[in-house]
């Protein structure tokens, strides 16, 4: 037994337990470092692992500018951008495993059949990880051609046909030893990688955590295939746990959405069969000095943020806020619906930012009942997860979502810029319910507001 | 490598993927997916040995960006991560 191989067994162990601390809020910060000690043992022993004949200053020079650059952006990236930098790291690492399959695949030395098929089925999966993380990124990060879903006529043949077609290529390679030629070769990557895109442009901003949590999967499972290739078990290890926990993650964010994974990657979000239920009632306003006086008398407030809160920079304003409600003795949660955020756990992410202690902070299954006996509901930059037509429209695009039930409150105040419909264009019938009040303006504003007339109190 | 250990390592890494991730709470699944993305960032260790044994421009070039990718997924992984459990604190104090 060798050095470098203990000390790959060990980062393996670490990555494992690592992992599994981070499982639990109490220990997540020790579960990262671990696994970060892991990496920095494994990295560090490979520059005296016996395959490595060279091009020592080559390495010291990759690493350099891939870490240096990634090292630079994610100290930098705001938290509310968080999910598209996790799809552009996911994607490079796909993109990493693609190039070992390729570096090995070039060398044209023979190889055994099945090692000859991971390494090109890693390159398959890995192509389109990286390609399809990158278009991820793009859509998260706005950028203006690719936002939204891009749908045309006959995508689904033309997708299925370009797999298919990738996928014969694949195995002609894997099952021609040495014969297959250098243009065959670059053909399949360039096929694959523009599969990887042409899979993910349909998908809608809304759908993407779970686009994201599903490369992150397949960049694992690619990394796990280089790894048998090379014969590195850290590699194999670390790779397959990732890609099978990748896996159920990716199962929690779809049912969280209560969208199934093969709606999200093959059918039209918003194809609805009938007519939307009317809505009766008129939206009514409130201003901030009754809002104010509503929550500072409050038994129980419970607060449901949504993405426009972060959007508008208002979560350090509402933890203030929240933080002289208690002063007063009122009892005060934060319910997070799954999908609050870009992807399920983003919200938590933003409230801690802001300081907002995790064990005041409930999902949705924990907190749902306790709307009855809440005096103050008070919903802030959220819309799609308290509208009540995800339980009584069957024709409602959003119909069947699990929602936080805010209508069973006593008193519903809704932060709210304008009138306009949420995310996904679906007209809100909380807004237009007796105990629901409108409280309008910007976020941020709206909280400096409200802490200033309760001060006053 | 005997081909059939591969198989058994194959499943048993695949289980503990498995039961790790299993109960996690949904706060947490946005610092885990990312936790998770860093530790296939041991990409890295194979995109080294790759550059190591490789010879020749268009070997040493894929090689190369192999381990440019392979370091940005592994720094970046575990930034973004770090840097998102760091802030999970707890009303009682300590984290």
């Amino acid at each position: 037994m060798s050095l470098v191989e203990i000390s790959y067994f060990a980062a393996a162990v670490l990555f494992i337990l690592g992992l599994k601390q981070m499982a639990s809020p109490v220990t997540a910060r020790r579960g990262i470092v671990w696994a970060g000690v892991g990496m920095v043992l494994a990295t560090v022993i490979t520059f005296v692992h016996p395959q490595v004949h060279g091009n020592y200053l080559l390495m010291l020079l990759a690493i350099g500018i891939g870490g240096g650059i990634a090292w630079k952006t994610g100290k930098e990236v705001a938290m509310t951008d968080m999910p598209q930098m996790i799809a552009l790291y996911n994607g490079m690492g796909g993109g990493a495993a693609a190039a070992i399959a390729a570096v090995e695949l070039i060398k044209q030395e023979p190889m055994s059949d099945s090692v000859q098929m991971l390494a090109i089925f890693g390159a398959l999966i890995g192509s389109i990880a990286f390609s399809g993380s990158l278009i991820a990124f793009a859509k998260l990060q706005g950028i203006k051609q690719l936002r939204g879903a891009i749908r045309f006529k006959n995508q689904q043949r033309i997708n299925a046909g370009l797999f298919v077609v990738t996928a014969w290529m694949a195995l002609g390679i894997a099952t021609s030893g040495t014969d297959y030629g250098m243009f065959t070769l670059f053909l399949f990557f360039a096929l694959a990688l523009a599969f990887g895109v042409m899979m993910t442009l349909p998908i809608g901003g809304a759908d993407m955590p779970v686009v994201i949590s599903l490369y992150n999967a397949f960049t694992g499972l690619a990394v796990g295939f280089e790894g048998f290739v090379l014969e590195n078990p850290a590699m194999m290890i670390a790779g397959i746990v990732v890609g099978s926990a990748g896996t159920l993650l990716t199962q929690l964010m779809a049912k969280a959405m209560n969208r199934p994974i093969t709606n999200v990657l093959f059918s039209n979000f918003g194809e609805t069969t009938g007519e939307a239920q009317e809505v009766t009632g008129a939206m009514k306003a409130v201003e901030a000095p009754d809002a104010a006086i509503m929550m500072a008398f409050a038994e129980k407030v419970i607060i449901i943020p949504g993405y426009g809160m972060a959007v508008a920079q208002a979560q350090h304003k509402v933890w203030e806020l929240v933080k002289l409600l208690q002063d007063r003795g009122v009892t005060v949660k934060f319910a997070i619906h799954p999908v609050a955020g870009r992807m399920p756990g983003h919200m938590n992410v933003l409230l801690a930012e802001a300081g907002v202690p995790y064990d005041i902070i409930y999902d949705l299954d924990e907190i749902n009942e306790e709307f009855n006996t809440a005096d103050v509901a008070l919903v802030i930059g959220a819309n799609d997860v308290v509208n009540p037509v995800a339980r009584t429209d069957p024709n409602s695009p959003i119909y069947g979502m699990p929602i936080l039930n805010a209508d069973h409150a006593k008193n519903v105040i809704v932060v709210k810029r304008g009138q306009g419909a949420g995310f996904s264009g679906v007209e809100n019938h909380l807004f237009f319910a007796d105990n629901c009040r409108m409280l309008y303006g910007d976020g941020q504003a709206v909280a400096s507001e409200l802490i200033a007339n309760i001060k006053e109190i | 490598m005997d081909g059939f250990i591969a198989v058994y390592i194959f499943m048993l890494a695949a289980f503990t993927g498995y039961e790790v991730i299993s109960k996690v709470p949904v706060i947490l699944h946005t610092p885990l997916m990312s936790g998770s993305n860093f530790v296939h960032g041991i990409v890295l260790v194979g995109a080294m040995v790759a550059l190591g044994q490789a010879q020749g421009f268009m070997e040493q070039l894929v090689g190369f960006i192999a381990v440019v990718l392979g370091a940005g997924n592994a720094v970046g992984g575990y930034v973004v991560t770090e840097r998102m459990l760091e802030m999970f604190k707890s009303s009682k104090g300590g984290k």
